[in-house]
């Protein structure tokens, strides 16, 4: 709308006088015309589709179609306020190649995996995939898999949970925040015993200093950035200290810039706990009531395949077990970590690790730490996780307003369904894991369900049934997984070692793979089955931000064609597999009456989420709105699957508390809501008595996730990265993202402004490297590794300056997939690839 | 007037080649010949530069270029990114004259110039050897009501794609009084540095670009001949202009200073010192 609302009255006035007169006024009568094209636009709230800021924004519909945008001014994250991606919500919505309907691999009107591809009805795509599914199932749990996504609705995560781990029996479901934020949830379960963030974006306003580990916040978390930037320039003494492998956009605002050499993040983190014990600045009677110490195995490997010489070479690969140990052998564990030697290792200045230390150790300074991938895209990200919390600990700066370790996400409900739901292949919802006894009877028992219908971690009968978002490609790659389906995220672009082992497990002659996408990505090229989907506002939807907020919308719009959501896929799906075909004698014979029912029977239309009927959606203010799930099924289920998701963080015997959720209609009235929900309250600062219902009174603070209430210090080395830079691949390789573009690019790459913006990932590297290898700005060059290359153009002149011997290279471009490039390395404990340290060398193309 | 050429630009006139120059070239001979009656016409419009066509890097003055320029269309031909365009008869533009808008493609900046060896005449100076030198116009911020950073969204998309680096344009950051909590990242060009490659123009993400790249004159404002800014002075001086200042003193309660250079009047914390602060024992540091 060019014009305010005083201008239009003034307008108006201006040509009503004007055509008494007789006069024409210029311009006028297209002022008025703007202003109509406003009348009758319904606008409805949303959360942004793309990060885990979980911005608000107002869409705005119009004969069915979303004509009009804006932040939403009422939220209390953006305040009206969008990144350059925001801006552009509605035209993701209308990229002009949108998938309209199903396309099966055919030769010859049958399914062929060398075929191309034909469309089939949504009837033809199930019975397909429902007898692959059936016959990959009896090989064994880990025949089928399922890759859902950081991106999927709270109900689509809850609906692929209870379809995988209850209706196919099988662990193999993961979603993509496995290669996103495992590290950081494994660490908040050693930390503290429950997942997420005990501060919240109010951390931003309140601390003086800001150390931010391994985060280009700038670029990644733009309307986080533009907070933290407000607090710099206008509160006195705020200072921002900004470390990572490369130069970037956030070191824009860097009092102290810490450049360090890959994986010496480890040192750096050592040396500042190690200052802090040396100089006695530790906060003693924090520690004395609120902290335990530990040590974790070292030599752990780096989750390459069992038979990789690095794996053969560890001493403990995978071992996480925690063991006590004394304050005094914790202080003597950093005894290593000097400044000399720190300096040294890390290639950072001694002021300048100096000047971190002090700044961790004031008492008087209130300090937050961020870190998204830098940190938990890390062979140790669990370990380096860590060790920010052990600094934290021992300064007693945390669950209080400004004092507060902080893990962003990337993804805007990475939180709220990934891991709250746990769509991970050990997780069951509200923290509970397959691994224990109680929490799989307990969602027995809420889903109504025999005992032992979901496989146990190290199951009696079907034996070990957990397999990690990398270890599901090489399981297709050797032929162990069979079918494969990919929703709400594209990761044969995302996952690292394209070459060895993501395409030959996609397009293994044994295997079907599904993709459920709205548009033609990398991932659906590869597919067997591509499956038309309805995106964010085509259907009603929550998501879970950072700071544990629940934002919810209702469905805004119509999908075009023949398009469903993934909420119907996965629930249409279940009605073409019987219990019979998946489940055993033995359970069946607990409950004969399920035999020849459907896994949508007894998972969907269990008198739980079935409950609520459908009915006509609408706001406060009487406008109308479709829910096409609800009136396809009869039922609303959204609503049902909400509640009964709800029952795992509000039943009266519920294993773990500290999850509580509002009812669902709350959400419907409220611009997010940060959980826990207590008595209609939400929590700002978890943990600390008087922000925090669940601590007791007089106890000041309580980490209640554990059972003594007292937080973990977990002592870790520094340990070298996996493969670091040789004579022939002489360089390390960091990839990561740009702000114009999310994560694979397939939304925002069809937006043409930011297309035009940043069309293509160049390769960004230090003059210097360009000059001895012949190479200016634009030329054309490979960046090769033992895997694979891409070629692109050189950048030195861009926003990112590697220091020598480093060059970054963003992921969303699906012209140049340098995941071809990448190693398929994970941190051995929390299962995430390290996509940012791997050896390279670039030569003229 | 901009529609009009842009859509010659993205029509016909960016696939001119040298083949189709010299027919363009024979037919208006002809057309001089066969039509006295238009030339009138012609020669007026071949004198005026549109205020949105930039000339390639190192062109002379306006006047001198058109002087010097022999029409011959080698750095046209030369430029590796195809960015450049000949002007053709019916263009607001001199015929035969190189010329590019920066909202359709700006230039790319190559480190060798490759368009400026070719070049007969020296109308793009041979002199210019260094691409950051070049000068083919200056970026403004044109619409500060529509340009979304003064509204607060983090866009940056011109200071991104801008290859002087944080010196042609640079993020100038404000409290955002609307919002209360957020920053605003207003983009800031600056004439010493600023190329007039058109690359913020090419990729603002508005509809109709709120930053522009003009001829320097059009853009430029000059300050009094007269006046200095003091404290840039003083910092090249390395010291006041005017010396000595004598030490200022100030009547004042018990618990306050005051600064004179600094932050003027300070009420002293009325937390008295810890002799066991950690603080002071930091700042004695580990003493390696």
């Amino acid at each position: 709308m060019k014009q305010t609302r005083r201008d239009f009255i003034k307008t108006n006035a201006i040509v009503a006088t004007a055509s008494v007169a007789g006069i024409t006024i210029p311009g006028a009568k297209e002022a008025l015309a703007a202003e109509k094209q406003d009348d009758g636009i319904r606008w409805d709230k949303a959360a942004c589709r793309y990060c885990g800021t979980g911005c608000s924004v107002l869409m705005g519909v119009k004969d069915g179609k979303v004509v009009a945008s804006q932040g939403d001014p009422d939220a209390a994250v953006n305040r009206g306020l969008n990144c350059i991606k925001g801006y552009f919500l509605p035209k993701i919505l209308y990229g002009k190649d949108r998938l309209t309907q199903p396309l099966l691999r055919k030769t010859d009107g049958k399914y062929d995996k060398n075929g191309k591809f034909e469309p089939v009805s949504w009837d033809e795509a199930f019975k397909t995939m429902a007898e692959k599914w059936i016959a990959a199932r009896k090989k064994g749990p880990k025949g089928v898999g399922m890759f859902g996504s950081g991106q999927w609705t709270v109900w689509e995560g809850y609906a692929a949970s209870k379809l995988m781990k209850a209706g196919f029996r099988s662990n193999s479901l993961e979603p993509n925040a496995r290669h996103c934020m495992a590290s950081a949830v494994g660490a908040f379960m050693r930390g503290f015993g429950i997942d997420e963030p005990m501060g919240c974006y109010d951390d931003l306003e309140h601390a003086d200093v800001f150390v931010l580990w391994g985060a280009n916040m700038a670029e990644m978390h733009p309307i986080l950035w533009s907070r933290l930037t407000d607090t710099r320039l206008t509160k006195p003494g705020c200072e921002v200290h900004v470390m990572s492998t490369y130069e970037h956009r956030s070191y824009e605002l860097a009092d102290n810039e810490v450049t360090f050499v890959p994986q010496t993040d480890l040192a750096i983190a050592n040396y500042i706990a190690n200052y802090i014990v040396q100089n006695k600045a530790y906060n003693q009677e924090f520690i004395d009531k609120h902290v335990n110490f530990k040590k974790t195995p070292t030599d752990i490997g780096y989750g390459l395949r069992p038979t990789h010489p690095l794996e053969k070479a560890a001493k403990n690969p995978g071992k996480g077990k925690l063991s006590g140990i004394t304050f005094e052998e914790y202080a003597k564990s950093l005894e290593p970590y000097t400044l000399e030697y720190t300096s040294k290792l890390s290639g950072v200045p001694k002021e300048n690790l100096e000047r971190l230390a002090k700044a961790y150790a004031d008492p008087k300074k209130k300090v937050s730490s961020f870190w998204t991938m830098g940190f938990n895209q890390h062979t140790r990200g669990v370990w380096v996780n860590g060790l920010v919390y052990n600094i934290h600990l021992l300064m007693g700066k945390i669950s209080e307003p400004g004092n507060s370790p902080f893990s962003l996400t990337g993804q805007p409900s990475a939180c709220g369904t990934a891991r709250e739901v746990g769509t991970f292949t050990h997780r069951l919802p509200a923290d509970l894991v397959v691994k224990k006894e109680a929490h799989c009877k307990f969602a027995e028992k809420v889903w109504k369900l025999p005992e032992g219908t979901i496989p146990r971690a190290n199951d009696p009968k079907m034996g070990k049934t957990l397999i990690h978002a990398v270890a599901m490609h090489r399981a297709l790659k050797d032929g162990v997984m069979n079918t494969f389906w990919v929703m709400c995220n594209n990761n044969l672009q995302a996952a690292a070692n394209f070459n060895d082992e993501s395409y030959p497990g996609w397009r293994n002659p044994d295997n079907f793979i599904a993709v459920s996408d709205p548009y033609p990505t990398i991932s659906a090229m590869g597919a067997d089955l591509v499956l038309p989907t309805a995106m964010w506002i085509e259907k009603e939807g929550a998501y879970g931000n950072a700071e544990r907020r629940t934002q919810f919308w209702r469905q805004q719009v119509a999908a075009p064609g023949d398009s469903k959501s993934d909420l119907w896929q996965l629930m249409e799906f279940a009605k073409y597999v019987k219990v019979k075909d998946v489940w055993p004698e033995d359970l069946i014979a607990q409950k004969p009456e399920y035999a020849d029912k459907t896994l949508y029977d007894i998972l969907y239309t269990n008198g739980q989420i079935d409950k609520f009927p459908a009915e006509q959606v609408t706001d406060d203010r009487g406008n109308k709105y479709d829910n096409d799930e609800a009136k396809h099924f009869g039922f609303y289920p959204q609503k049902g699957l909400f509640e009964e998701y709800r029952m795992f963080n509000t039943a009266d015997d519920k294993p773990k508390k500290g999850h509580e959720m509002a009812d669902f209609d709350a959400y419907h009235k409220a611009r997010g809501i940060r959980w826990p929900v207590i008595d209609g309250k939400e929590t700002l600062w978890r943990f600390r008595e008087g922000y925090d219902p669940h601590v007791a009174k007089g106890s000041g603070l309580q980490f209640y996730g554990k059972p003594d209430g007292k937080a973990n210090i977990i002592t870790a080395p520094y340990e070298p990265a996996a493969e670091p830079p040789d004579a022939e691949y002489d360089m390390w390789l960091c990839t990561g993202r740009v702000l114009e573009h999310w994560h694979s690019g397939s939304m925002t790459r069809r937006v043409p402004e930011l297309y035009r913006a940043v069309p293509d990932a160049l390769v960004y590297m230090h003059p210097k490297d360009a000059k001895k290898r012949r190479l200016r700005d634009g030329s054309k060059v490979k960046v090769i590794s033992r895997r694979g290359e891409i070629t692109t153009r050189v950048e030195t002149r861009g926003r990112n300056r590697p220091p020598e011997g480093l060059v970054f290279v963003p992921w969303f471009d699906a012209g140049r997939l340098i995941n071809k490039v990448t190693l398929d390395q994970t941190d051995p404990l929390s299962k995430e690839t390290d996509y940012k340290k791997c050896a390279v060398k670039v030569v003229k193309a | 007037m901009s529609d009009q050429n842009r859509n010659k630009v993205k029509g016909d006139s960016q696939q001119t080649t040298r083949r189709q120059f010299l027919v363009d070239s024979a037919r208006t001979a002809c057309g001089v010949g066969l039509l006295g009656l238009g030339i009138g016409v012609y020669s007026q419009r071949a004198g005026a530069l549109p205020a949105n066509a930039l000339r390639p890097p190192g062109a002379l003055p306006e006047m001198d270029f058109l002087a010097a320029c022999t029409r011959c269309g080698l750095c046209v031909r030369d430029c590796p990114y195809d960015m450049l365009h000949l002007a053709k008869m019916g263009d607001d533009l001199p015929m035969g004259t190189p010329y590019f808008y920066a909202r359709e493609a700006g230039c790319e900046m190559c480190e060798d110039i490759p368009c400026i060896p070719v070049c007969p005449t020296g109308a793009l100076s041979h002199e210019l050897t260094d691409i950051n030198e070049a000068r083919m116009g200056l970026a403004v911020v044109s619409d500060e009501e529509t340009c979304i950073a003064f509204l607060g969204l983090r866009c940056e998309v011109c200071f991104n794609i801008c290859p002087i680096r944080g010196k042609a344009i640079t993020l100038e950051k404000r409290h955002n009084e609307r919002s209360g909590k957020h920053a605003l990242f207003i983009p800031v060009v600056h004439s010493d540095a600023c190329t007039g490659c058109g690359k913020c123009e090419e990729v603002c993400i508005l509809e109709e670009s709120a930053i522009r790249v003009l001829p320097n004159p059009l853009v430029q404002g000059e300050l009094g001949s007269h006046y200095r800014k003091g404290w840039e002075e003083k910092s090249k001086a390395g010291q006041a202009l005017v010396t000595p200042d004598t030490e200022h003193r100030y009547n004042l309660p018990e618990g306050v200073r005051y600064e004179h250079d600094g932050e003027g009047l300070i009420i002293d914390d009325a937390e008295s010192p810890d002799p066991n602060s950690a603080i002071d024992a930091l700042n004695r540091g580990l003493g390696e």
